[in-house]
């Protein structure tokens, strides 16, 4: 009887959650599914159920290309906002011994969050620009004689400013991970006589495990669905899955870019997942 | 001394107080005039008394939805516009994905080919416009001038009709039923950095020339992109088309694969989507030539830059714009819109239109609102003889400047395509993303 009223409590408490999950993610999901298999013309979506939408997409070696395209992007992002976002979050929790000003220093690395994400991508522009600031100076400099022409609209400009953007995606987690590691661990380390490297190997990289894997998944998820900083960082010359979707929304193909937006989301599904079996995040929070 | 200062003085008073006298009497009898000639025909005078109620929502690009003509039609009609500006794709979305979001569209003619059959617009009665007869016959028949061709591609004049007050059928000639009234249209050429290019500029083929290797851009909207590739294919002697504005399916593929080649070997810096896009990569001289509008050079110029909209012997691709009426529209709303319609064919928005280097679908009302100088500059292609203002009254241009590609007549009997919506539009936009992906 009492476990009855507890689970008609327990059904009855997560009820306004699992309603918003409904309305805001299940149904729109399902509706995205549906249209991807519907058929379209130049203004209208003509409900139907044709393949036609997956056929072209999986068959065309566009796709192909542009799915190694944002791969590229997201791998070279994730290891970039890894090395960087560790480095960071090692040096906040293990070098700065007080809190204040381990908070003081996290803060700082928030402030760039004070603008937004489109304003700090593009003041990157002028800077990469082949009159720009950095080119004039290596110019200035005598480092080179010619403007280099690859800063700005290229794979490194999009690379750039992804890792700029995102990662404090990685020092959070990695940080929040890093403060819960037990001091004495890393004092028996060295007692046992581990070098400053062994113990990072063997102590501190496994335990801020759950953090790398969180961290991972915001910058790849993050990355994989972007469109506006591939198309302004290439100059609109990279073309990017987010990018293609947000072109057939567009020129009003619906069930095109339901179809992308379908195959997409399966694909984030699947490395999220693969990361998730590298670390048991249930055990680890 | 003392006696002279005082007679100005009274003199100034007194004018001042006969033109404020005049002012006042002029606008009693301009009202007057107004109710008398029957501007306000159609309406019930309840209505006319209510009109300054109705807000009447606009959307539409950019280059036409300023504030100044709402703030115009407070002043001249009474009721409030709001105006909402988006991009070419934005509005094609919200014309058909949001009827109930707008109460007139100003929509570009390739985008009402798409929009109009979706049934969410009506069409308007043109027997209940005064100004009907001032539309340029370019907009009724295709024809500038009685002996001109009509260029290629979604020329206005054949998505500008329909059969009935019920029909989303394109008509073949000009019937009662209009899709859109033409209020702004130009020619679009090539933009070029004059200061950093030695040589002429004659051609589109130029924008694949190899010595601007790594300095060209295109424009990323595929439905003008490809116009703009076509243009230059052509020029090239690559491919020939039956008409770039439908191309067939293995003209598409013939231009993209030139495109791919150009942009394989590098010749292109960039690619744009928006006017600020364009007018920054110019500005900053990433890009030396490139597909570009002419309200963008005027703004590069702006900056002291040197930018020329240069004319091209294959001739220009040319757009034009109009407003619409959505669906919903009925009773007071309706006729308010079809006043405002009809004041837009008047002059004051065309004059102001004609001053940002576009052109009025009414050129003719549009001359009353501009002086003979602005007329000569803007129109005629004469040099000018005072500085030329902009619409804000900042000076766009010195004495003695001529408009690049000359008169109207030049520019716009020089018309080679309009832009489009293909029927293989699917294809194109595939291939395209093609180009982009490559």
């Amino acid at each position: 009887m009492a476990s009855d009223t507890s689970k008609r409590s327990s059904y009855f408490l997560i009820s306004p959650m699992a309603l918003i999950f409904a309305v805001f993610l299940v149904i729109p999901l399902l509706t995205i599914v549906v249209v991807s298999f519907w058929d379209y013309d130049e203004y209208r979506i003509l409900p139907d159920f044709i393949l036609e939408n997956y056929k072209y997409l999986l068959g065309s070696a566009v796709t192909w290309s542009i799915y190694l395209n944002t791969l590229k992007y997201a791998v070279l992002t994730w290891v970039f906002t890894l090395l960087i976002g560790f480095t960071v979050a090692y040096f906040l929790a293990f070098h700065v011994r007080s809190l204040t000003w381990q908070i003081v220093l996290f803060m700082l690395c928030t402030i760039p969050f004070w603008t937004s994400n489109i304003i700090r991508m593009i003041s990157w522009i002028p800077f990469l620009g082949r009159n720009g600031l950095l080119n004039s100076a290596l110019i200035n400099l005598g480092i080179v004689d010619q403007p280099l022409e690859f800063l700005l609209f290229s794979d490194f400009a999009v690379v750039l400013a992804d890792v700029h953007l995102y990662t404090l995606f990685m020092v959070v987690p990695i940080f929040n991970s890093m403060m819960r590691i037990d001091r004495s661990l890393i004092e028996a380390a060295r007692d046992a006589g581990a070098s400053g490297f062994e113990t990072l190997k063997s102590v501190i990289v496994p335990l801020s495990k759950p953090g790398i894997a969180i961290g991972s998944i915001f910058v790849i998820t993050v990355v994989m669905g972007d469109f506006i900083t591939v198309r302004l960082m290439s100059g609109g010359q990279s073309a990017s899955v987010g990018l293609q979707i947000s072109n057939e929304i567009g020129l009003l193909q619906y069930p095109a870019a339901a179809a992308s937006a379908v195959v997409l989301l399966i694909t984030v599904l699947l490395i999220v997942t693969a990361l998730l079996r590298l670390v048991d995040i249930r055990k680890e929070l | 001394m003392t006696i002279e200062k005082k007679i100005s003085k009274k003199t100034i008073e007194t004018e001042t107080g006969v033109s404020r006298r005049g002012f006042v009497k002029g606008a009693a009898v301009v009202t007057g005039a107004a109710i008398g000639s029957g501007a306000f025909t159609g309406f019930p005078t309840i209505w006319a008394q209510n009109i300054k109620d109705v807000t009447l929502r606009q959307f539409g690009t950019g280059v036409s939805n300023i504030n100044a003509v709402a703030d115009k039609v407070k002043e001249d009609l009474g009721f409030t516009l709001q105006m909402t500006a988006l991009d070419s794709d934005a509005v094609a979305q919200r014309a058909v994905t949001q009827p109930n979001s707008f109460d007139i569209a100003d929509i570009e003619y390739w985008i009402c080919k798409k929009v109009f059959p979706a049934g969410t617009m009506q069409p308007m009665d043109t027997t209940k416009l005064k100004n009907y007869q001032y539309i340029s016959k370019l907009f009724i028949d295709g024809k500038l001038t009685p002996d001109s061709e009509i260029a290629q591609g979604t020329a206005p004049h054949t998505v500008g009709f329909v059969e009935g007050a019920d029909s989303v059928e394109f008509a073949s000639a000009p019937t009662q039923w209009m899709t859109l009234i033409p209020t702004i249209y130009n020619a679009d050429t090539l933009g070029i950095r004059p200061d950093l290019i030695d040589r002429e500029i004659t051609s589109w083929a130029d924008l694949l020339d190899p010595a601007f290797k790594g300095k060209a851009s295109i424009l990323n909207i595929p439905s003008i992109g490809i116009m703009d590739a076509a243009m230059v294919c052509e020029a090239m002697g690559e491919v020939t088309y039956g008409d770039k504005g439908n191309m067939t399916q293995e003209e598409i593929d013939k231009t993209i694969a030139v495109m791919i080649d150009a942009k394989k070997a590098g010749q292109f810096r960039a690619f744009w989507k928006s006017f600020d896009e364009s007018v920054n990569l110019m500005a900053s001289g990433e890009v030396v030539i490139q597909s570009m509008w002419s309200p963008a050079v005027a703004a590069v110029r702006s900056k002291g830059i040197a930018c020329k909209y240069q004319p091209l012997k294959e001739g220009y691709r040319a757009w034009g714009g109009g407003i619409g009426l959505a669906k919903h529209l009925s009773g007071l709303e309706l006729e308010a819109a079809y006043e405002y319609i009809d004041w837009y064919l008047s002059g004051w928005v065309g004059a102001y239109l004609n001053r940002q280097g576009y052109y009025s679908a009414a050129p003719e009302t549009a001359k009353k609102f501009m002086s003979e100088d602005e007329w000569g500059f803007w129109m005629e292609g004469k040099a000018a003889e005072g500085d030329i203002l902009s619409p804000e009254g900042k000076v766009m241009e010195k004495a003695g400047a001529v408009r690049d590609g000359g008169s109207y007549e030049e520019r716009m009997g020089s018309v080679a395509c309009w832009n489009s919506v293909m029927d293989e539009n699917k294809h194109m936009v595939r291939k395209w993303n093609e180009f982009i992906a490559a």
